[in-house]
């Protein structure tokens, strides 16, 4: 009797976990979907004919640093059990990384499962920095830059709010619980600011604004964004870590968020032009997508709806305004997009944050503890500010550090001959378009 | 000899090219191009940023005809090109010297 009990809990256990190893497996291939092709095909459409190898190739290569550095020495970094900054170097070039699962993070998978998925992450976060410095920064800058950032600005981030016994792990032993599902603060609040550090720090692009830079094919961004609204479902979804009705919930609220912003950002953009335009409705799937990403794992759906809507009229007034006032060339609006909508996102999931949706936290009797201010938990509000505030200024520093660097060891930007002739030629040697070979 | 220089609305192109041949005009060199005369341009609208575009799309139709036979070519390039509204088009008109067939050394108007 007890031998039958035990296998079919065994039989159980390893149905559960196929289950979930199989979303787990395909949320990860999704997430990097929307670095290549996504973000490549959506920056590479919105810059000018001569740039569009060079900002391809700029999300592109990340898919293979940010994976060698990961595998050495990021995964460590980020998940390492350590202090409340940054992980300890345990799993060092993936030592003891197999089938095994961590329970502390997703018990019914294996843990190398765990670890390509999260690499996903590490490499969408630089690349979407990348259109803030386009058309005009060095291949090889890029490169140092990037390698430098993910070590001092992404791991130490990803370990804060994620990593067991990080400062801002609600879940791990964090000091001050900070809510971020699927990065809010960790991707889009540390991949926006430096970016627009980046866009400050480099400069204007020669000739704007007052020479027409015009995207070069708007039908290459469509596709990519919506690309990336497909692939942020395992974006969301997957950061459920299980193929659970918590994923269910994330993917509704995501999909949720993306249909409201789009709808925000034309009608904003409607009102004050006169046409809404399809530039406008895929930057706001995008901005809605950014939003919603910190709160989808503990919103219910209308409070999605809310959020999304929100972020695609901040987000547009991001772009369409306070950057023209300001006058920095945040070329694709990295910062007027990920900046601002992931910093929206984290504060308003203290306000929406229920355990109706996610029931992991449980109080000091072992009921569900009460999660944003609509739980009543008004406290909350200032946990997400303090978060934000901790990405934020990581990013400013650290970016800023960085890019001395990197103008010291190689020089950041391309020479006025070479942004003229456009990265494609002066950079790699090619043409995107040649029509008439 | 005449040379015939049009500058039309690209979607007249097929329209001009059909009449054209209706009257026996088979050669022309065909590019596309961008200009303005009166034709005021549009706006366009990215992510807030306001471009003026004055510089519109044209197509530009070049033949050498025969002297003799202007008139009724320039009568026909207007007829099939106007629609009435700025924006239209021009035409000019220049002498030509000489003409060259290249595959048999035909001179004149019977290398045309």
């Amino acid at each position: 009797m007890n031998s039958r009990l035990e296998a079919v809990e065994a039989a159980a256990k390893s149905a559960q976990s196929a289950g979930d190893n199989a979303w787990m497996l395909v949320s990860a291939a999704l997430v990097l979907m929307m670095t290549g092709p996504g973000l490549a095909l959506f920056y590479g459409g919105l810059v000018r004919r001569k740039n569009v190898l060079g900002t391809m190739m700029q999300s592109f290569v990340l898919m293979a640093l940010v994976t060698v550095l990961w595998a050495i020495v990021g995964y460590s970094l980020a998940f390492g059990e350590g202090s409340f900054f940054v992980g300890d170097l345990r799993y060092l070039f993936l030592n003891g990384v197999g089938a095994a699962p961590n329970a502390d993070y997703a018990a019914t998978i294996p843990q190398q499962t765990f670890m390509v998925y999260q690499l996903m992450f590490a490499i969408i976060t630089p690349a979407l920095i990348s259109g803030a410095f386009a058309e005009r920064m060095k291949f090889s800058a890029m490169l140092l830059f990037t390698t430098l950032w993910s070590l001092l600005v992404y791991f130490p981030m990803a370990h804060m709010v994620w990593g067991k016994g990080g400062l801002l792990n609600a879940f791990l032993g964090g000091k001050i619980a900070c809510f971020d599902f699927a990065g809010g603060t960790v991707v889009h609040i540390t991949s926006g600011v430096s970016a627009l550090v980046c866009a400050l720090y480099l400069g204007k692009r020669r000739g704007y604004p007052t020479e027409p830079i015009k995207p070069h094919s708007l039908v290459l961004s469509f596709i990519g964004a919506c690309l990336l609204w497909v692939g942020w479902f395992g974006f969301n979804a997957g950061s459920a870590l299980a193929a659970s009705s918590l994923a269910t919930s994330a993917f509704v609220a995501t999909h949720f968020g993306a249909a409201a912003a789009a709808l925000g950002w034309i009608l904003a953009e409607w009102i004050k032009n006169g046409k809404p335009s399809v530039l406008g409705g895929i930057s706001g799937c995008v901005a809605g997508l950014v939003a919603i990403t910190p709160a989808s794992g503990f919103v219910k759906p209308f409070p999605a709806l809310l959020i999304g809507f929100t972020a695609g009229i901040v987000c547009y007034l991001m772009v369409g305004f306070v950057k023209h006032k300001f006058g920095y060339d945040d070329s694709l609006d990295a910062f007027g997009v990920h900046g601002a909508g992931g910093t929206l996102g984290a504060l308003m999931t203290g306000l929406f944050a229920t355990n109706l949706v996610n029931d992991v936290l449980k109080d000091a009797s072992g009921r569900p503890a009460p999660l944003g201010l609509v739980d009543g938990n008004s406290g909350q509000i200032l946990n997400q500010l303090i978060g934000c505030a901790i990405a934020w200024v990581l990013a400013i520093v650290g970016t800023l550090v960085i890019l001395k660097i990197c103008d010291a060891v190689l020089g950041v930007r391309v020479d006025p001959e070479q942004e003229v002739d456009g990265l494609d030629l002066s950079l790699h040697g090619e043409e995107a378009y040649n029509l008439e070979a | 000899m005449k040379k015939i220089e049009a500058i039309i609305q690209p979607f007249k192109l097929e329209d001009v090219k059909e009449a054209l041949k209706g009257i026996g005009i088979d050669g022309m060199t065909v590019g596309e191009v961008r200009g303005h005369g009166r034709q005021k341009g549009h706006k366009e609208v990215y992510r807030g940023q306001e471009y003026q575009v004055d510089l519109l799309p044209k197509v530009k139709l070049e033949m050498v005809v025969p002297a003799a036979r202007l008139e009724e070519v320039i009568k026909c390039l207007v007829t099939a090109a106007r629609t009435g509204k700025i924006g239209d088009g021009k035409i000019f008109v220049y002498d030509v010297e000489e003409a060259v067939r290249i595959r048999n050394d035909d001179r004149g108007e019977t290398a045309l």
